[in-house]
């Protein structure tokens, strides 16, 4: 058998449909929208559940990801965070707190020259462990550390 | 309407360093005032950054960031005078949008 023929025949009906979702509108190129809301996300109670909303489930560990905490935060409503990526192609950042009541907590996405690092200001309601997580080739990676509150910044 | 941010964007060698600070008390739900009762979750949801015309930044946030917003990003690819348009919507529907000059 020819398997040339066979492989063109079988990326061309794959592609097929493929052409024939994105015209659908059921497989819509995303970059073109600007993020939506992530809302199921965003409201896990769990960092497990927070993960797989933005599908990073699988995510690996990697030292390429630093994250730079304080180790004792004073005042848990405002404790900087700084993520940086080194692992090539890093598309986007997402940055969690284990242990807040919703802990995935911002991601931004990055394009045209942005370099895959962000600085931000976040509330812990208690001790927690603060995750980031980088995407880069459609994989997850995740770095975490624990930071320590002495007062919390979620409740009154 | 929201106060205006504050956005400053300066060149350091070839990286374009841009610091926004956005006004808004990024209310979780979850606080209670002094007489117990529940604030109503207030906080930015998205936001977006654009230099010279071309989004760098998306970003999705939640009630977990700390009030009055700050946020530093960096990118390569820009140049002094470059217009740095910073915005964001937030959970009922407010919008601001605010710009600066890459110093």
């Amino acid at each position: 058998m020819n398997t040339t023929r066979r492989t063109v025949l079988k990326g061309a009906t794959a592609s097929g449909v493929l052409a024939g979702l994105i015209a659908t509108g059921a497989l819509r190129p995303t970059q073109v929208l600007a993020a939506e809301w992530n809302k199921a996300a965003f409201e896990s109670k769990d960092a497990t559940a927070a993960l797989k909303g933005i599908g990073a489930a699988a995510a690996t560990e990697s030292k390429d990801l630093v994250i730079k905490v304080p180790d004792i935060a004073e005042n848990g409503a405002v404790v900087p965070v700084d993520v940086t990526s080194n692992i090539p192609n890093t598309s986007s950042i997402v940055i969690m707190v284990v242990r807040n009541p919703f802990p995935l907590s911002a991601q931004f996405d990055f394009a045209n020259g942005a370099l895959p690092e962000v600085s931000a200001r976040l509330k812990l309601n208690e001790t927690s462990m603060v995750r980031a997580l980088a995407k880069a080739d459609g994989k997850f990676y995740s770095v975490q550390k624990e930071v320590k509150v002495t007062v919390g910044g979620c409740g009154g | 309407m929201a106060d205006p941010m504050k956005i400053r964007a300066t060149m350091k060698g070839d990286v374009a360093e841009i610091r926004v600070l956005m006004s808004h008390p990024m209310e979780s739900g979850l606080r209670k005032d002094a007489a117990g009762n529940a604030v109503p979750a207030h906080f930015i949801q998205s936001m977006a950054v654009e230099v010279g015309g071309k989004k760098i930044v998306d970003g999705q946030l939640a009630g977990s960031v700390s009030r009055n917003p700050v946020f530093g990003f960096k990118m390569k690819g820009a140049k002094a005078g470059d217009k740095v348009v910073v915005n964001w919507v937030d959970s009922k529907g407010d919008k601001r949008t605010d710009e600066a000059a890459i110093a």
